[in-house]
């Protein structure tokens, strides 16, 4: 992929500590997979930033190509890709997600 | 859109041994859940794990013939 989007991604994806390429806004997400994810970073308390890729095309294409994950949301915590929507949830249910988040901003 | 069947083909093409279940949650068959169990997740972390998934069905992601898909990825017990 191109430089200057990888460069782009990579400042995104460095600007917050949990970082969320999503569809839509927190306020409004404009898919229900997005939806869960901002649910769920609610739920845990922890502070987050997101980029709406509708915003954006060649972003919305980018990353997909930046991560090798075909699809959106994709969360990052301190700069690595954890997963989607499916394995945000089960991180969620089982516990790792919370230790996960704790221990990347305590850091 | 895509047939289930051919979503089971693609991954097993993939994954031959996985044991491959496809669910279409709204029957307009672009939003798709599926289950698999195979050997080859062995090691691999989730993300990884989807990945060899999402791989499979790379040209129908692609495509946007298939449009959401939820995947469940785990090990032979």
């Amino acid at each position: 992929m191109d430089a200057t989007l990888r460069q782009r991604i990579d400042e995104l994806v460095g600007s917050s500590p949990v970082f969320v390429f999503m569809k839509g806004t927190k306020l409004m997400p404009q898919c229900g997979f997005s939806n869960n994810v901002v649910q769920i970073l609610h739920a845990t308390g922890v502070p987050f930033e997101t980029f709406d890729v509708l915003s954006d095309m060649e972003i919305r294409q980018g990353i997909k190509d930046y991560s090798e994950w075909p699809t959106i949301p994709q969360v990052y915590v301190n700069g690595e890709f954890i997963g989607g929507s499916d394995i945000l949830i089960e991180m969620y249910n089982n516990g790792e997600l919370k230790e996960k988040l704790t221990v990347a901003l305590a850091s | 859109m895509v047939q289930p069947d051919e979503v089971m083909a693609a991954i097993r093409r993939a994954l031959p041994d996985a044991a491959v279940e496809v669910e279409d949650l709204t029957g307009g068959g672009d939003h798709l859940q599926v289950k698999v169990v195979s050997q080859a997740f062995a090691g691999l972390n989730r993300v990884k794990q989807h990945q060899l998934v999402y791989g499979a069905l790379r040209s129908e992601l692609a495509s946007e013939a298939i449009h959401a898909l939820a995947v469940q990825t785990s090990l032979p017990s």
